[in-house]
Parts: C-alpha cells; structure tokens; sequence
C-alpha cells in the first residue's frame, strides 16, 4: 500500500457539501453539525498530511496485511466461462476489506482528541474491526447489533468482547441494523464531544460516504495494477456486493474514469425482488432520506422505512451509500438483485472449487458474476476478465450457511 | 404574524411561557390521539405538537419511539395526521407539526404543504432537516404561508445559530441538552446559555424542548424561554395507563401541573 490511497478527491464528486448529484447531503440534528464539521476538517486535514498518510499506509502494510492478493482463480474461472480474477480482501486482518476503514477512521479519532468510538453492526465485521482498531489504539468501544443479528453471529459477539468492547443489542423496529444505526446515532447526538461515530459503510451524512470511500479506495487502486500486471491489460468488469457499498466503492473508485471497465454492484435480492422480501434498495427501492443523507431507500407510500430481508446480516440494510445511488442514475455503474438461492450456490461453487469459503456478502458478487459471464461473454465475443472484490471471509457465516445446507448436526 | 406568534406575544404580555405539549399522531389510535391532545388544550396547554410518526426517529428517545411505533404499527398514514391536525386546530389552539424530512419528502413537499395549511397546520419543526438542505421547504413554506421551526443545539457555532435563527418563522427550538427526547430528572445548565445566545440574534420567540417532565422544570425553563416544549412526559401518561381513560385522566392532571408551571417562572 502506497500512501497514494489518500490521494486527495478525484473528480467533482461529491461537492463541498457532500452532494453526489441529487443524492447524499446531511440530513441530521443540529447537534450533530458541529461533530460533522470537525470531521470533514480533520479528514481533509489529515489528507493532505503527509505524516498521516504514512502512518495510515504503514497500518495497511504492517498490520492489516495489504495489498491483498489478486488471485487467478482457475477452477472457478473454468465453471463460470470466464476468467476470474479474485481480490483477497478476505486475507485481510479481522478478514475483510472492512479494516481498511477503520484503521482510517481510528486514525482520525486519535487526531481529534476523542477517546471512544462508537459503531453499528450486521454481520458483526465491522464491529469487529471497530473493536481491533479499538484496542489498537486505546479507545472506548460500544457496537450497537440488532439482536436479531447478535444471534446469528454469535460468534462475531464473543469476537468483539475479546477485544474489550461493549456489544449492546437493539431491541428496538426489526432489531437489525437499520435499528442499530439509529441507535448509535442517538449515542451519538448525546456524547459527541468525546465519541466519534465509526460508521461501517459510505453512507450516512457528510462527510462519511466520501471518507470512507477514500480509505478502501485502495482495494481498486491495488487491483487495478495488479490485473495490469497479471493480463497486460485492464479488466473488462469489476464486480462487488453492495449492501451500504463500502467494498463495492473501494474497488469501483480506481476504475470510474475507465470508460471500458463496467462495474457492477450486486444487491441483495433476498427472495426475489418482486416478493418484497429482499434488500435491494437501488433495484426496489425509490430515492428518500435516511440515515443522514438522501439516496436510495426502502420504503412505503408514506416514507416509512420498509424492512429488509437478506440471509447475509451484511447486506440486510434498507439504504445504499448515496455514491452508489449517483452512479446508478448517471449509468457509470449497473446495479442487479441476486437471490438468497443464487448467492448460496456461488457460495458453494467457491468453497468447492478453489477451497475458499467467502462471505456470504461476497458469495452475492460471486453469483452475479456467474450469470454475467455468458452474457459478457456473447456480447465480447470472447472470454471475459472479471475482477470480483472478494470482500470478507465466511467464518462468521458458517453456521448460517451450514443451516442452509442442512450439514450442521443439531445433536451436537 | 403567524398564529403561534401571536400566541407567544400575548402569553409575553401576560408575564409568562407558553406551553407545547407533544403527541404522536395516530397514538393510541387515531380517534384516541385526537382525544388526548384535545384533552391536554382543555387542561391548560396552550400549543399542541403533532409528531409526524416514523420508522426511524434519531431525534427522539425510548418514549416517542414506542408511541410512534404503536401509531405506525396501527396503520397511521399520513393523510390520517392531517386529519388529526384539522381536528385539534378546531379546539382553537395553535397546532404544530413535527416531523422527520422523509415523510414530507415521499408525499412531496408543496403538496405537503398546501394540505397542512388547508388543514390548519401553522408550519413545522425539522429534527433531521437543517437550513442548508431545506430549499424546497423554504419555497413551499412561503408559498402557503407556513412557519419553519428549525433547531438549534448548544453545539451550534454562533455562524450557524444566526443562520438558522435567520430560516426561521414562527419561533426557534433550543434542545436545552445534547441527546434525545425524553424526560430528565434535572434540566440542563447549557439552556439559559443558548437562549440568550439566540436572543442575541433574533427577536423570534424560543421554545426550549428535551428534557422537561414536571410543573417545577416547567418553571424552571419559563423562567428564561418563552416556550416550554414537553413530550415523552405526557406520552408516558398514555403508555403506562392500564385503560385509556386513566391515560387521559393522567394526561389532564400533568398537563394542567405543566401549564401551572409556566404560569410561575423560577427567575
């Protein structure tokens, strides 16, 4: 990792007040603006710092084990028909891409003089990586989890109390992580003098979809040159899941100004799009205000907050950064629904033929490319290169997974 | 001058605060929340809060969300709070909508706010809604004549302060402490501070909300604001009564021990 991962913004988005077209913006109390703008001045501060960017790219290095590895993966690539090329962001500490954030964000605490960090989780990975940079750098942690998720990943919750944090579950709406962030949100209207809120994705008000785009910026910029240097040439699609769209965004960033490079962002179509069990807020969502910022939502005819349905507790969240929400209407990028089934099947494919269980988070860009292939393929006339952001490792998922495949002895 | 201007200038003149008390609309129900908010007028409240319920309230604590969510849960639609607002501004009391951005939005906002105004709607509080993201609001609120109560927090540098006290129309929020809706056992220090601060920059009116539970911070607060604003306390009445008339007959009682509390302002 090079400090050129903080590289300042690149292009016009978003604009000073953190617009990405009609989208994004800050949508908060009062009391939260103060905090928002000692943030936004630390961060772009601290961009242009060269001591930061040190430290930062330092981190990445030592401790978080990037640049992760762009792996050639043959046996998969024979079944899907084309070539895959897999960035290993599961290799990472904490295994996902997500430690890139919170590093940077832990960074910018320290900075600030504040001393406890606060976070949301679902699928308890940012959670845990929260609570890692936490220890790392003496803060106080609190990870606000639905406690519908802290019983799907219990083991993620014994993770993040190991590393000293307070997990508290959320009783409150679905008791997901829609009600996590509103949670930590009030935590943090009433203690922010002290408290930074670490939030785990590119949403959220301004400036945090533009911050935390720029600190996983890095899994695009290693990818794009380790694919030049491994086929001599860029890729013809990059994909990634998109639940917030943190890992989506990270690897997207790098390839946006090339023009030949489609992207494509997989959401979570639960059980189909057209149940209305799903969490695929871009393909059945509509644009409103939530969290903080205006993208696109989940929602009714009255602007109530629809609930989300996933089997990854990842991507089980009712919004999407609003970055995401822009390239979709300028068309830069393409957003498609991927089935609970279809990312289970991708899920098993990779377990079977490269002895790599991802997350099931990941496992929805893998299907997504799986169907895309041919289609690419047809239209190409040729064997498509795909990069895919193999964003977490599924050892947090497999008891969800081993429920869903039936292999997991109840006697025991 | 708006209603709720002339309402707090002539509360002004009688030496003391005016009193909004909050309720959810649609909770209980929607017949039951038109019941308790006519009942908190009749015992002594002078200006009524209809909270917009909604899915996501980052502004408001445990109390408002229980009630919002019984409301939602319910059925409550918007259309169903506009009724609610036609019925409680028929007492004659001044009636003010709070609500987050997104049920606005999704129902569009000059439609939005034609409609509260034919309903008899002064204007609304934004919790999650700043000056800065709030253009189609101000259009429409000058449109149909609405006021526009923004909030400002003790956290607001004084830049920001003056211009969001210079968005206003109608009267200004303070949140008296920085946190969420809900009643406190002591009111806040930093209060007195950020309503001087205000006065310094405006001659609107400021209510003072978080916090607030009995007729005694009632007085405490009318002694420096011209307006207490109570809600999860009132609410409270509703949610902990084992039948609806003992709710009410609680709401009434603190009601009428709030508004005796802005009558006598601890100066």
């Amino acid at each position: 990792m090079s400090a050129d991962a903080l590289a300042p913004l690149a292009g016009p988005q978003p604009d000073s007040a953190g617009h990405f077209g009609r989208f994004g913006g800050r949508f908060v109390p009062e009391a939260l603006v103060a905090a928002l703008d000692e943030l936004d001045g630390a961060w772009r501060t601290a961009m242009a710092d060269e001591s930061f960017r040190a430290e930062f790219g330092g981190l990445l290095r030592d401790y978080a084990g990037t640049p992760s590895l762009l792996y050639e993966a043959r046996r998969f690539s024979a079944k899907v028909g084309a070539r895959v090329l897999l960035k290993r962001e599961d290799l990472n500490h904490t295994g996902a891409h997500k430690v890139r954030n919170v590093l940077g964000q832990a960074l910018l605490t320290k900075r600030m003089g504040k001393t406890r960090v606060i976070a949301e989780t679902g699928a308890g990975q940012h959670g845990v990586a929260t609570a890692t940079a936490a220890a790392l750098f003496d803060l106080e942690c609190v990870v606000y989890m639905g406690q519908v998720d802290t019983e799907r990943q219990a083991l993620n919750v014994a993770r993040m109390r190991m590393l000293g944090a307070t997990v508290v579950p959320v009783t409150n709406g679905s008791r997901t992580l829609k009600d996590a962030m509103n949670e930590a949100m009030r935590d943090w209207v009433a203690n922010v003098d002290e408290t930074h809120y670490l939030i785990g994705t590119a949403a959220g008000p301004h400036p945090f979809p533009a911050m935390v785009r720029d600190f996983v910026r890095g899994i695009g910029d290693e990818a794009r040159q380790q694919c030049l240097d491994l086929t001599g040439a860029l890729p013809d699609a990059v994909t990634a899941c998109v639940g917030g769209g943190s890992n989506a965004l990270g690897i997207f960033h790098a390839f946006v100004g090339d023009g030949d490079v489609r992207l494509y962002g997989f959401e979570a179509g639960g059980d189909g799009v057209a149940t209305g069990r799903h969490a695929a807020s871009i393909t059945g969502g509509s644009a409103g205000v939530l969290h903080g910022t205006r993208t696109y939502v989940l929602q009714d005819a009255d602007g109530q907050t629809l609930e989300s349905h996933s089997i990854s507790a990842g991507l089980d969240y009712p919004g999407v950064g609003p970055e995401h929400a822009w390239l979709h209407d300028t068309g830069r990028a393409s957003y498609l629904p991927v089935t609970d089934d279809e990312a289970m099947a991708a899920f098993e494919l990779l377990c079977r033929t490269e002895g790599i269980i991802p997350a099931i988070e990941s496992a929805h860009a893998l299907a997504g490319t799986v169907t895309l292939a041919p289609k690419l393929a047809a239209e190409l006339g040729r064997e498509p290169t795909i990069v895919v952001n193999l964003s977490g490792r599924g050892d947090k998922d497999v008891h969800t997974a081993g429920d869903y495949f039936g292999i997991l002895d109840k006697e025991q | 001058m708006s209603r709720i201007g002339v309402a707090f200038d002539k509360a002004r003149a009688d030496g003391r605060a005016l009193l909004v008390g909050c309720m959810p609309a649609g909770f209980p129900t929607v017949e039951g929340s038109i019941a308790a908010m006519t009942a908190m007028v009749e015992a002594g409240v002078d200006v009524i809060e209809v909270e917009i319920p909604y899915s996501d309230p980052v502004m408001d604590g445990p109390v408002i969300q229980k009630a919002s969510d019984i409301a939602l849960a319910g059925g409550v639609r918007t259309a169903d709070t506009l009724r609610i607002i036609e019925a409680v501004a028929a007492t004659g009391a001044p009636v003010v909508t709070m609500t987050y951005w997104n049920p606005v939005e999704r129902y569009g906002v000059d439609v939005f706010a034609r409609d509260l105004a034919a309903a008899g709607g002064t204007g609304l509080i934004t919790p999650d809604l700043i000056p800065d993201e709030a253009d189609e609001w101000l259009a429409a609120s000058d449109a149909h004549g609405l006021d526009r109560t923004f909030l400002v927090s003790p956290s607001s540098t004084d830049a920001r302060l003056a211009m969001t006290v210079e968005h206003c129309r109608g009267f200004v929020y303070a949140t008296a402490v920085m946190g969420v809706t809900g009643a406190r056992a002591r009111t806040s220090d930093a209060a007195p501070t950020l309503v001087s601060r205000v006065r310094a920059v405006t001659d609107l009116p400021v209510g003072v909300g978080l916090g607030v539970g009995t007729g005694a911070q009632a007085g405490t607060v009318a002694g420096y604001a011209d307006g207490v604003i109570v809600g999860s306390a009132l609410i409270r009445c509703l949610l902990d009564a084992p039948s609806e008339a003992e709710g009410l007959a609680a709401l009434r009682t603190l009601s009428a021990e709030l508004a005796e509390g802005v009558r006598n302002p601890t100066r």
